[in-house]
Formats: structure tokens, C-alpha cells, sequence
């Protein structure tokens, strides 16, 4: 198991440092800064073993988190911890940086203790650990209270508390995807996928049982055979990972999605779909070399989508040699700029319908080198927003049952909302 | 402390005092500033001054002198001081043991508390000091915790069951915690359940003969019940202990199997893993035509792709897993190339790795696809990523004949772009190339030879070198290319070197007119002016051919080259069974066995995957159960008896001996019948019968027969046949088990081998049977072994003189020797072999009855025997009963006898027949043993004594061996 977590800021000075296991050393703290942060070269992998010690770690901005064990640990555990680890940090004072680190030392030597008992993880849901874990100190508590902490942070449902009561009952469904292309040349798609979440703010009352369905070609299919349903579009789900209060297996037997939500916000589920995907746009490059010292560029972008709909934050960027002298740029809408900081041309444009078209051409003036090597040619990549699911994503039902308090399904207020953002969105040139 | 002052710079724009000021302590004098603040009366002092002996704690600062004042402040009821009390106890407890003793007091009160966060924070705490004294007082308070009424004391007590095995086991087990522990896997709270089977599975591993974690059908299923309630972390502890569990059937693995899969869509990628873990080994034991089992396949995909859209670091450690997989089960992926394709922003060690598995998952298919996205690759930055592009493509067209082509047009577009080390990389893989398919590409040479000058890597330089010598006469100034190479002989590499040497050797033999003076040359340097042995060795095999036979140094040298196979960087099976067995662990990550990174007795156990078949045989081959149907016990395929084994090596004695120069043609067995009747015919008779004759016995060792046997000879068969049925009055002879498949030939590229082991008057011989079950001539075999328990080497090398044609078998009988290198293995009488032929290296591994290791002077003085019998402890002793043996004791007396089991007294006692007999193993371990015979009861006692009782075991499979055959 993790044998120790140290928390480095850039220059590799330790922030934390807690050791779990006697066979974790106070020179563990150094050969991690010594071999992997003050390392000059890039890091070629997030697990090294520096004599017969593994370290773990990760970088958020310029701290870094380390995980070290001198035992065969599960990897992906640990890698998942340290996510979460961040999470929990994130949750209780906001951006991990060295200045929120120090003031909140304490705070963070008693998330570790409790969060990780000899290297094993334990529960760490934020939302049970702010229950007991504060950074005013310790509230006295009656005994109830306590048997009830212990309870829900040992329990089945692990991330709600009893006793929550809303006098306005309301949930919000976000439906965020992002939509990931690579595209040849020639307009060919090389691959394509969609990776979505579906994120829940809820505020109920009591310990809500919900029930959420959306048009999942399995279930549509099992459904039509009744005769119903049917219509509209099901889109294949290629597959799904889910929070930790939905029950899995219920899932696996009948493909219903039915949990108690943690309170607040939380992530529902995670999919991913990869086929009839609708690509909000299309990107058409076309790069022409002009001797040794200039390229011409034209790019054209086609948007695909109904045309009373409004894509946002459109940013097509094109990258440009390294030699690169000069630029010029034309283009019909929004605004373009060579960025020489970034080797790319950076168009913007700020709204978008559906079914329209719009163009830039540049020129590109290069300075002559004698370097043998060709120019590698990234591809174009593109940013944008759109207000639908690129999946075909439908919500179509979030029902609420609770029990015990007398609210029914009809009094909750419930909000859905499609986003659909650009992934990894690029086009080969 | 140096950002700790640039803090202070900081603080002073920043208005807000907050905690990052404890780290500003620098000045000289603190500590004893510190001391009076621990020691003041007011309580918000205490705390800050305990924050401030924490953050130099930190930073690496000692402030173990504060010990005394700040265990003072522990009596509050301040959680938050007390807190930060505890964990400056933890980091200096050791250093200061007699002070800590201080502490027991409030730590075992507050085991008491009314409050279960602070029962559970002592008891949490005290686990982790660990100073004796302490300990001894950590067990009343444990006891208590552990059956506490609440569920996060138990589930923290669970834990500390564990620290306290680390730091002293024989407490844990005196103080009988074990029991408890395995009491809380039956908890009614999932979280407890989850720590215990943790906390058991780490104290499981340091023990690793003990039965902890006793897996049965109950627990299985207590645990598979919490798994659908506990954290995310908790199903990660039972999934990783589930998978350590054998299941008895495939009814049992199948329905486990259907319990683990709703895992596969968790959110967190260690559970999917661990998920898979349990799923890919329990598979094993499916048979395959089950319809579950083909619906598991499909179901494993979608999960392994979803962790590809995980954080980076989990991406790694994700694709090292899908890398093992995906040798282990190609099917799973084989349609999901497309996700492995890199992305621009990924970082290097991903892209690296997901190159991996593009190769491995290249097929005609998709190659089209592959070789678009590995040119792409080849334009980018990262050196290291564009050499294994370059290099993949070259694996592409040896995988894949169709695309051979378009790989090497790609390879030469990239020769032109004169990038420096992409144009060594493709040189190395053309050679690849052309040696797969021969005169074929060979119009590119030229091409190459323009690059000459620019390769400066050994290994570039070395398969231009090859290419130049290999293909000399059709490269007009090869002698000029090779002699430029020449001048700096003596700064080349070894590989540079040995290459030159060979290739100027072929260019003499083809062109031997022009370039006399230029091989002199090259063998002089080689002999006279190098100390490296290898090439001055090889150097003087080249002259002393040259000098007396060119012909014969011809047929040597451009030989034809044997093939080269399509997939490398396969990982060795035995070690590929292992790792998949470790999926989601840091020996995955590593691709090493946790032995070659964990220090001690944890991970030393080998975990391997269970057989489909059930019996302990052939782990290796779980693929031939399919032919007999899936679940068919006990297949092994080739069973010939023992005897009729014997005689039909005696009818297929006429074939080749090792004759003069050079490889014999392939021929059937009929054409050179009769050669040598004599001289192997009487050597095996006389050696496999006449027991007790050593001198003959040794002469059998030292020349051994070869026996290749043809398939193509209906009479050799035929007769062997009436010979098998004489066998029936042939006199007792040593038991040797029926022969089984130990390597099936879809794992072998069409190589099948199967066999057994027997002793021969004295000998061990390794008795195999090869057949070539694919399309190509198979040559050059040879074999090896791992170490093993008892030394068994070869004798000698593996006889196969003729080539072995498609569809051709031949039998070989190796003799072994007990002089070679030992290691213990498990079980103990598992050997790994290593058989090599001109298509690749396989391996295997195979277990030998132990009673080819019985000597035959293993016949004990009847004193010595009573003494050595009193002389063993009686720890020592195991028993074991053989059911249904129906051989009256003088039967199963001479019958072990034929096995080198010696009887040497005989007792009746109320109608038992008690035998006592011993056993000399070949590395002079003795066996004592007292078998129970009584009449009318098919049912065997039987006791060994020995003074290594790891080996009991074994010896017991040979008596059931023995006395059933």
C-alpha cells in the first residue's frame, strides 16, 4: 500500500510530508526531487522506480504530488487517490497552489489522516468529510450527531447525510460533451468520439430516490417492442462508468439508472458514444507552398448544425513554421491574429449559426534556413460551444421518489441543459 | 527554508494571517521560544506553538527536543490540537521510546471516550508508534475496538490489526487478532468488511503458506455482497483479494464472473481494473464454447477503450495493462485499433505506449489505416516516439505480407527525408525486411547506399554492413563500401565489427577474385589486433574454413537463412500468466514480476492462472481443453503406454545417427531403415530394462540415442502396435507417465510438444515427441531449461539432426542431469524449458514426477533408518491417504520398487501391513516413509518423514502415481 505522500512545490521543496510505512524513508523526500523534479529532461513516465522505490505522482499547476510505496500497490489506485486527494483539497479551499497549501497545512495532515490509514484509502467523500473534518476546529457535537457522522461516513450511502431539508425542491441536469474529431486532409474522418458527463446540482429534501433515463438505443429497442416509445432518435451507448451511488448492479441487469443522489452537485455518469455523431463543424484546409520562402493558407469552416441554433467561442488555430517572418491575414468574420509566442494563427469568431460558411486565407512568409528538416505540419485545431448533445444525447425522464417527506415527483422543479464543446477537435493539413 | 522566507516577503502584501506563518520560524533560538509557548496556560498559545513545531517538522527540521512539552499538550479535549499532537507522536516516537511510554496513559483513555472519533483516532494513532512498549499496551485497547458498537472504530481497528502484524507478527497471532479479523469479514458494515479482507491480504502475503484469507464459496459470496455496497476504494480491496481465489468449477467462475462484471461501470478506472483482473483470470476456467464466454469477450472492450479517456497517468498505467491483455487475448481489441491512435497533446509515455499496442494489434485489416497514422508519427518532434514509428512500420510489414510493400515505399520516402537518426532507424528495419522476404526488395538498395556516409549508430551501421555483404554481388563497388568501413575497425563497436568480419567473408566467397587482399586484411585485424575473444574466435573460424575448404565454407557461410518471425516483444507466457494476474499493480506497470522490485518476503508468491482442465497439469495449455469439448477432464491428448513407448523407440531405431558433414536432406524414416539396428537398438534395450546396470546405464547417458520417428511410416507404426501388446509380460519397470502436450502448437507457431519424463537405469531422460504442424521445415532445434529445484540441465543437446518437415513428428529422448543451477520453484517439481528452433524461441513449462530424482542406492540400513526416524522432528511428518489402490502390500512393494521406493522392514499389526521404506532423492535428501496396508480397505495411510517436508508433498503424487499405474 502507499507507503507515504509528500507534496513538492516547483522548486521541490516539501510543503507536506506524511509517511504511512516504516520502510519509507526521510531520503524518499529527496530522490524524488533529485531524480524526477529537478530532473532536467521531460518526464517519460508518471511512475519511476529510483532504487527499488516506486513514486507516483502527479502535477497540478506547479505542485506536485507523490505517492511512494516500496510493495506491489494497485497503480491505478493510487493514481486515483492522488486525483482525488486534489478533489478533496479543491473542495475545502480552493486551487491547489503552494500559497493555499501552507495555509492550510493543518487542515491537509488531518484530510491524510483520516483519508488514508496506513497507506489504505478510506472513504473520501468530501461531502461526509466536511462534516467532521472543519477548518473552524471541532464543533462539540451531542451524540447523535456523532453516531450519525460515523454511520454515513462508514454506511452504505457514504455520500449523503440524513436531515437535509429544502423548502424549494429543485435538481439541474447539465449535459456536457466534448466532441473529439481527427480529420485528414481530404475529409476523411479518421476518428471520431464523443465523450460525455452528465453532471447533477440537486437540492432535495430527505433521501431522494431517483431515477434517470435517457434515449439509450438498448433501452428504446427493449421498450419498442411493447409497441411505444420509438420515437425520436436512441443513440448507442458504446459505454458507461457511473458515480459511486448508482447502483451497478441494477444497471447491469436491467439498464436502469436509479440512485440516492449525493447533495450538491456531483458527476452522475460518464459516457462515451462513437457513432452518428453530428460534427458541429467541418474544418477544409488547404496549404500550398510557394518556394522555400512562403506558404499560402486557406482554411474554410462549414457549420453543421439546424440553422436556429448558435454555436460560441468558435477559435480556429492554425499553426505556422517556426521560421515563420510574417503573416497576412484575411478573413470574412470575427477577427484573426498571428500569435508568434505560439507558431499558430488564432481566429476568433464570437457566434455562429447552423449551415453557414465562413473563410480565411493567410499568407505566410518564411524566413529561408537551411534546415534539412521538413516543417512537421500540425494539424488545424479548433474550439467552439454548442447548445446541443453532438451524441444525440436525450434526457427523458429524472424521476424523484421520497418515501418518508411528502414532496411527489411533480413538485421537484427540474432544469436540463445540452452543452456540446470541441475535445480534441483537429484537422490534418 | 528558503520559500519560507520568500513567504514572509509575500505576507507582507497579503493582510490575512493564516497558517502558512508557522513556516516563517527561522530565527536561531525557536526552539526554546517554542518550549514556553508549549508550556503556556492558554490554549489558543498551545496551538499555535504545536502548528509551528508541526510545519518545521515538515520541512525536515528536528524538533525532537520539544518531545516532552509537546506530548503535554495531548490531554485536551481541543480534537484539532490533539490531532497535530499525534502526528508529531508518530514521526518521533521511535526516536525518543522512553518519553513515549508518556503518552500510553491518555491513548488508552481515550480509547474509552464517549465520543467514536476519538476511540478511533487513538487506536489509529497508537498502531502507528511503533515502539515495543508501547504495543504491549496497544492490545487491551485493540481487543475492544475491534468488537466496538461502532462501525468506524471496528473499521479503523481492522487496520491497526495490520500495522501491529508489521510490527510484530508473533503478537498479532498470540493475541489471537488474526481470528477476529477474519470474524469481521462476516461484519454487517461493508466498510469493516472491506478493511479486513485489506488488512488480512497484507498479513497473508508476508505468510505466504498460511491459509488467512481462507477463500471458500461463503466468504466468496459474503464478499461479493459487500462489494455492491462498500466505497470505491473498499471494491478495490475485495476485487484484488477476490482475484486471488480459485474457484472449484466453472459453474462457480461463472457465476462470480456475473457478479464482478456491473464493476466494469465504475466511474474509478482502479476498480474497472481490478474488475478485469478477476474477470480475465476467472475466464480461463470457462470453457470456450460457452455462450457467457463469448459475451465476457464483448463485454471487456468498452471498459478497457472508456480508460483511454481517463487522466494521463491512469491512461499509462492503463495501457501497460491493455498491452498485457491484448497478448494475452488478442480477440478482446482486435477492433478497436482506432483508439490507440495518438493524439498531438498526449504526453510522451503515453504515445509511446499506445504505438505499442497499434503494432500489436495490426492486422490485414487495418493496416491500410496503421501505416497513414505511423507515417503521420514519423513527422513529429519526440526523437524516441519517431524511432518506434519508424520501427513499427518496419514490424508492419513483417506481420503483414500484403502491406510489406507500402511499408517499404513508406520506409524510403522517409530514407529521403535525410533526418539523421529517421534514416538509421529504417535501415535497421529494412534488413528486417529483406531477410523475411528474400529477393524481393532488394531494387532499393541502392538507396540505401547513398546514406553510408550519415550512419553513425552501431546498429545502423551494422545492418547496412549485413546488407552490403549479404546482397555483395549485386552491389557493384560492395568491396569499396566495405573497405571505407574498414579503416576504423578498431573503433567500431563489437556488433559493428562481427558484422564487418562476416560480411567481407561473403563478399571473398562470392566475388572471391578482387577482394583476396580485403578478407587478409579484415582477418588480420580480427585475429591478430582485437582481444575480443568472439570476433578473434570467429575470425580464426573463417580462416581455418577458408584455408581448408572453401566449399564447405561456402555451404556455411551463405547458408540459407533461416526465417524471421512476425511478432517480437512478446512477453515470455509463464511470465505473461504471472503479470495478468497483477493487472492494475505496479507489476503491470513494470512488466516484472513483483519479486524484482519488492524487497522481502512479500510478492515472492508466483501467481499463476487457473487451468481449465482443473487438475494441476498443464497450466500452460489451457487451449487444448477445446478440442476435447471444453471441459473435458483430464485431456491429454497423446497417451502412449509406457512400455509399448519403449518398444516403438526400438522399432524406430533405424533412423539417422549423426553422419558426416552438413544437415541430412528431409527423408522419410523407410529409405534409411536398418542403419544402425545395432548399435542404438541394444543400447536402449539393454539400458531401458536391465535395471541396476551402471555401467551401461552411463554409457546410454553419454551417447544418447536419437529416435526420430516418422508419422509417414505406416509399417513403423503398425508393428509398434503388435509391440505394444507384448509389453503386457514385460518385467516392472520404473512408473513414467503417460506423455501430455506441454506446448500446444498454436502458442508454438505450429511446433507441438509433448512428452514425459522416466528414469532409465540411472538416467533421467526428458522423452519428447516434436511435430511440425505448420507449413515451413523446421531446423536448429535446441533446448534449455530454467533453473529448477533440483538442477536438471541437459546432459546433452537436444538430437535433432534432420530437418523436421510439415506435418512430420519425431521422438527424442534427452538425458538430464542433476548438476545444474538450482532454484526453488513452486510447485517444486515445476521446470521451465526453453525450446528453440529457426522460427523462434518458445517456452514452457512442465512438471516431472519426482521419482525420476529417486537414486537406486536409496536403500537405508534398517538402524540408520530407526535412528533418522527418531531424529526428525515430528513437525516434519505429513500424512496423506491413497483411495482406491487394490495391490496387496507385497504388490505395491515391488511395484515402488520399480520405482526406486526401497522397502525396508515389514510389520503386521492387527491385520495392517505396516511398510517402511526410504527414498534417496539425487541431491542426497532422504524420504522416510510408513505406508498402512490393511486388508480389504482400498484406502492407503501413508507417512513421510523428511527433514525438507516441502517435498512430502510431491513424493505423495508419486506413490499415487506409482501404485495406480
Amino acid at each position: 500500500m502507499i507507503g507515504g505522500l509528500f507534496i513538492y512545490n516547483h522548486k521541490g521543496e516539501v510543503l507536506i510530508s506524511r509517511v504511512y510505512r516504516d520502510d519509507i524513508g526521510r531520503n524518499a523526500v529527496d530522490a524524488f526531487r533529485v531524480n524526477v523534479i529537478h530532473a532536467r529532461q521531460q518526464v517519460r513516465s508518471p511512475v519511476t522506480n529510483i532504487a527499488r522505490t516506486s513514486f507516483f505522482h502527479v502535477k497540478r499547476s506547479n505542485i506536485w504530488l507523490a505517492a511512494v510505496t516500496k510493495q506491489n500497490v494497485n497503480a491505478a489506485m493510487v493514481f486515483e487517490f492522488l486525483y482525488k486527494m486534489c478533489d478533496v483539497m479543491t473542495a475545502y479551499f480552493g486551487k491547489i497552489s503552494e500559497e493555499n497549501i501552507k495555509n492550510n497545512f493543518v487542515l491537509i495532515y488531518e484530510l491524510l489522516d483520516e483519508i488514508l490509514d496506513f497507506g489504505y484509502p478510506q472513504n473520501s467523500e468530501t461531502g461526509a468529510l466536511k462534516t467532521f473534518i472543519t477548518q473552524t476546529g471541532i464543533k462539540s457535537q451531542s451524540k447523535e450527531e456523532q453516531s450519525q457522522i460515523t454511520s454515513q461516513v462508514t454506511g452504505q450511502i457514504g455520500w449523503r447525510r440524513e436531515g437535509i431539508k429544502y423548502r424549494r425542491n429543485e435538481l439541474f441536469l447539465d449535459v456536457l460533451e466534448s466532441v473529439n474529431l481527427l480529420m485528414s486532409p481530404q475529409g476523411q474522418v479518421l476518428s471520431a468520439h464523443v465523450s460525455g458527463r452528465v453532471v447533477m446540482k440537486s437540492y432535495l429534501s430527505g433521501m431522494p430516490e431517483c431515477k434517470f433515463g435517457m434515449n439509450d438505443k438498448i433501452v428504446i429497442d427493449k421498450q419498442g417492442k411493447g409497441g411505444e416509445g420509438a420515437t425520436g432518435q436512441s443513440i448507442a451507448i458504446d459505454d458507461c462508468t457511473f458515480h459511486q451511488c448508482v447502483r451497478l448492479s441494477k444497471f447491469d441487469a436491467e439498464r436502469s439508472i436509479s440512485f440516492i443522489p449525493p447533495d450538491g452537485e456531483c458527476e452522475l455518469m460518464r459516457y462515451r458514444t462513437t457513432k452518428d455523431i453530428i460534427l458541429p463543424f467541418r474544418v477544409i484546409p488547404l496549404v500550398r507552398e510557394v518556394g522555400r520562402t512562403k506558404l499560402e493558407v486557406k482554411v474554410v469552416i462549414k457549420s453543421n448544425f439546424k440553422p436556429s441554433l448558435l454555436a460560441q467561442k468558435i477559435e480556429v488555430r492554425i499553426p505556422t513554421p517556426l521560421n515563420t517572418s510574417g503573416v497576412q491575414v484575411i478573413c470574412m468574420k470575427g477577427k484573426a491574429k498571428y500569435k508568434a509566442s505560439e507558431n499558430a494563427i488564432v481566429w476568433k469568431i464570437k457566434r455562429m449559426a447552423g449551415m453557414k460558411e465562413s473563410q480565411i486565407s493567410a499568407e505566410i512568409e518564411l524566413l529561408p534556413t537551411n534546415d534539412k528538416k521538413k516543417w512537421a505540419r500540425p494539424p488545424i485545431s479548433m474550439n467552439f460551444e454548442v447548445p446541443f448533445a453532438p451524441s444525440g444525447l436525450k434526457v427523458r425522464y429524472l424521476k424523484v421518489f421520497e418515501p418518508k417527506l411528502n414532496y411527489s415527483d411533480h413538485d421537484v422543479i427540474k432544469w436540463v441543459r445540452y452543452i456540446g464543446r470541441s475535445g480534441i477537435y483537429e484537422t490534418r493539413c | 527554508m528558503e520559500w519560507a522566507n520568500q513567504l514572509c516577503e509575500n505576507r507582507q502584501f497579503g493582510s490575512k494571517m493564516t497558517d502558512s506563518k508557522y513556516f516563517t520560524t527561522t530565527k536561531k533560538g525557536e526552539i526554546f521560544e517554542l518550549k514556553a509557548e508549549l508550556n503556556s496556560d492558554k490554549k489558543e498559545k498551545k496551538k499555535e506553538a504545536v502548528k509551528k513545531v508541526i510545519a518545521s517538522m515538515t520541512v525536515g527540521k528536528d524538533v525532537s527536543a520539544l518531545f516532552p512539552d509537546v506530548v503535554n499538550c495531548m490531554q485536551t479535549d481541543n480534537l484539532e490540537l490533539k490531532k497535530l499532537v499525534y502526528l508529531y507522536l508518530m514521526n518521533y516516537a521511535k526516536s525518543q521510546p522512553d518519553m513515549a511510554i508518556m503518552a500510553v496513559n491518555t491513548f488508552v483513555k481515550d480509547c474509552e471516550d464517549a465520543n467514536p472519533l476519538i476511540r478511533a483516532l487513538a487506536v489509529r494513532t497508537m498502531g502507528c508508534i511503533r515502539v515495543d512498549k508501547i504495543t504491549e499496551y496497544l492490545c487491551e485497547p485493540l481487543r475492544k475496538c475491534l468488537k466496538d458498537e461502532d462501525p468506524y472504530v471496528r473499521k479503523t481497528a481492522a487496520v491497526c490489526v495490520a500495522k501491529l502484524h508489521d510490527i510484530n507478527a508473533q503478537l498479532v497471532e498470540d493475541q489471537g487478532f488474526l481470528d477476529t479479523l477474519k470474524d469481521l469479514i462476516s461484519d454487517s458494515n461493508p466498510m469493516v468488511v472491506a478493511n479486513a479482507v485489506a488488512a488480512l491480504s497484507e498479513i497473508a502475503e508476508s505468510h505466504p503458506n498460511s491459509n488467512l484469507l481462507d477463500l471458500n464459496p461463503q466468504s466468496i459470496n459474503k464478499l461479493l455482497t459487500a462489494l455492491n455496497e462498500c466505497t470505491e476504494w473498499g471494491q478495490i480491496f475485495i476485487l484484488d483479494c477476490l482475484a486471488n481465489y480459485t474457484p472449484r468449477d466453472d459453474r462457480e467462475s461463472q457465476s462470480i464472473c456475473e457478479r464482478v462484471t456491473p464493476r466494469l461501470s465504475h466511474a474509478n478506472s482502479a476498480v474497472v481494473l481490478s474488475a478485469v483482473k478477476v474477470l480475465m483470470k476467472f475466464m480461463e476456467m470457462l470453457p470456450k464454447d460457452l455462450d457467457y464466454y463469448s459475451t465476457l469477450l464483448k463485454k471487456l472492450a468498452p471498459p478497457l477503450v472508456t480508460l483511454l479517456s481517463a487522466e494521463p497517468e491512469l491512461q499509462y498505467v492503463a495501457l501497460r495493462n491493455i498491452n498485457l491483455i491484448v497478448q494475452k487475448r488478442p480477440e478482446i481489441l482486435k477492433h478497436e485499433m482506432k483508439v490507440f491512435f495518438v493524439k498531438y497533446n498526449d504526453p510522451i509515455y503515453v504515445k509511446l505506449e499506445k504505438l505499442d499496442i497499434m503494432i500489436r494489434l495490426a492486422s490485414q485489416a487495418n493496416i491500410a489505416q496503421v501505416l497513414a497514422e505511423l507515417k503521420e508519427y514519423a513527422t513529429e518532434v519526440d526523437v524516441d516516439f519517431v524511432r518506434k514509428a519508424v520501427r513499427a512500420i518496419g514490424r508492419c510489414a513483417i506481420k503483414v505480407e500484403q502491406s510489406a510493400e507500402r511499408c517499404v515505399s513508406t520506409l524510403l520516402d522517409l530514407i529521403q527525408t535525410k533526418v539523421n537518426y529517421v534514416v538509421q532507424e529504417a535501415i535497421v528495419v529494412i534488413k528486417d525486411i529483406f531477410r523475411k522476404y528474400p529477393n524481393k526488395y532488394e531494387s532499393v538498395i541502392a538507396t540505401l547506399c547513398e546514406n553510408l556516409d550519415s550512419l553513425d549508430e552501431p546498429e545502423a551501421r551494422a545492418a547496412m554492413i549485413w546488407i552490403v555483404g549479404e546482397y555483395a554481388e549485386r552491389i557493384d563497388n560492395a568491396d569499396e563500401l566495405l573497405e571505407s568501413f574498414l579503416e576504423g575497425f578498431h573503433d567500431e563497436s563489437t556488433q559493428v565489427q562481427l558484422q564487418l568480419l562476416t560480411a567481407i567473408v561473403k563478399l571473398f566467397l562470392k566475388k572471391p577474385t578482387e577482394t583476396q587482399e580485403l578478407v587478409q586484411q579484415v582477418l588480420s585485424l580480427a585475429t591478430q589486433d582485437s582481444d575480443n575473444p568472439d570476433l578473434r574466435d570467429r575470425g580464426y573460424i573463417y580462416w581455418r574454413l577458408l584455408s581448408t575448404d572453401p566449399v564447405a565454407a561456402k555451404e556455411v557461410v551463405l547458408a540459407e537463412k533461416p526465417l524471421i518471425s512476425e511478432e517480437t516483444d512478446l512477453i515470455e507466457p509463464t511470465l505473461l500468466e504471472e503479470l495478468i494476474c497483477h493487472i492494475g499493480t505496479l507489476a503491470s506497470v513494470y512488466h516484472k514480476p513483483p519479486s524484482a522490485f519488492v524487497e522481502g518476503s512479500r510478492g515472492v508468491m508466483h501467481k499463476r492462472l487457473p487451468a481449465r482442465t482443473g487438475s494441476g497439469e498443464s497450466t500452460e495449455s489451457p487451449d487444448v481443453g477445446t478440442a476435447a469439448g471444453g471441459s473435458a477432464p483430464e485431456a491429454a491428448p497423446s497417451i502412449i503406454p509406457s512400455q509399448g513407448d519403449l518398444l516403438g523407440d526400438l522399432l524406430n531405431l533405424d533412423m539417422a545417427p549423426p553422419t558426416t558433414s552438413g544437415p541430412p536432406p528431409p527423408t522419410t524414416g523407410m529409405q534409411m531403415g536398418g542403419m544402425d539396428l545395432l548399435g542404438g537398438g541394444l543400447d536402449s534395450l539393454l539400458g531401458g530394462d536391465i535395471g541396476g546396470s551402471p555401467a551401461m546405464g552411463a554409457g546410454f547417458g553419454a551417447a544418447p540415442a536419437v529416435m526420430p520417428a516418422s508419422l509417414n511410416a505406416p509399417v513403423g507404426g503398425g508393428l509398434g502396435d503388435l509391440f505394444d501388446l507384448g509389453g503386457v509380460g514385460m518385467p516392472m519397470g520404473a512408473y513414467i507417465p503417460p506423455k501430455i502436450v506441454w506446448l500446444p502448437a498454436m502458442k508454438a507457431k505450429g511446433l507441438e510438444i509433448s512428452g514425459t519424463f522416466a528414469r532409465r537405469a540411472g538416467v533421467i531422460q526428458m522423452e519428447l515427441i516434436l511435430t511440425n504442424k505448420a507449413m515451413s521445415v523446421m531446423t536448429d532445434f535446441a533446448i534449455q531449461f530454467n533453473r529448477n529445484s533440483f538442477g536438471l540441465a541437459p546432459a546433452g543437446p537436444l538430437q535433432v539432426l534432420t530437418p523436421l518437415g510439415p506435418n512430420q513428428t519425431i521422438e527424442v529422448s534427452l538425458p538430464l542431469s542433476t548438476v545444474g543451477p538450482v532454484m526453488k520453484m513452486d510447485p517444486l517439481n515445476n521446470l521451465q524449458v526453453a525450446v528453440k528452433n529457426n522460427i523462434d524461441v518458445f517456452y514452457f513449462s512442465c512438471q516431472y514426477p519426482i521419482s525420476m530424482l529417486f537414486v537406486e542406492d536409496g536403500k537405508m540400513e534398517r538402524q540408520v533408518f530407526l535412528a533418522t526416524w527418531k531424529d526428525i522432528p515430528n513437525d516434519n511428518e505429513s500424512q496423506f491417504q491413497i483411495k482406491d489402490c487394490h495391490l496387496n502390500s507385497d504388490a505395491a512393494s515391488s511395484k515402488l520398487q520399480g520405482s526406486n521406493i526401497f522397502t525396508i522392514a515389514k510389520r503386521t499389526v492387527e491385520g495392517q501391513d505396516m511398510l517402511y521404506m526410504s527414498i534417496k532423492l539425487s541431491n542426497g535428501i532422504w524420504v522416510l516413509a510408513e505406508l498402512r496396508v490393511q486388508a480389504g480397505n482400498s484406502n492407503y495411510t501413508i507417512s513421510l518423514k523428511c527433514r525438507a517436508p516441502e517435498v512430502s508433498q510431491c513424493v505423495f503424487q508419486c506413490y499415487e502415481a506409482v501404485l495406480k499405474n
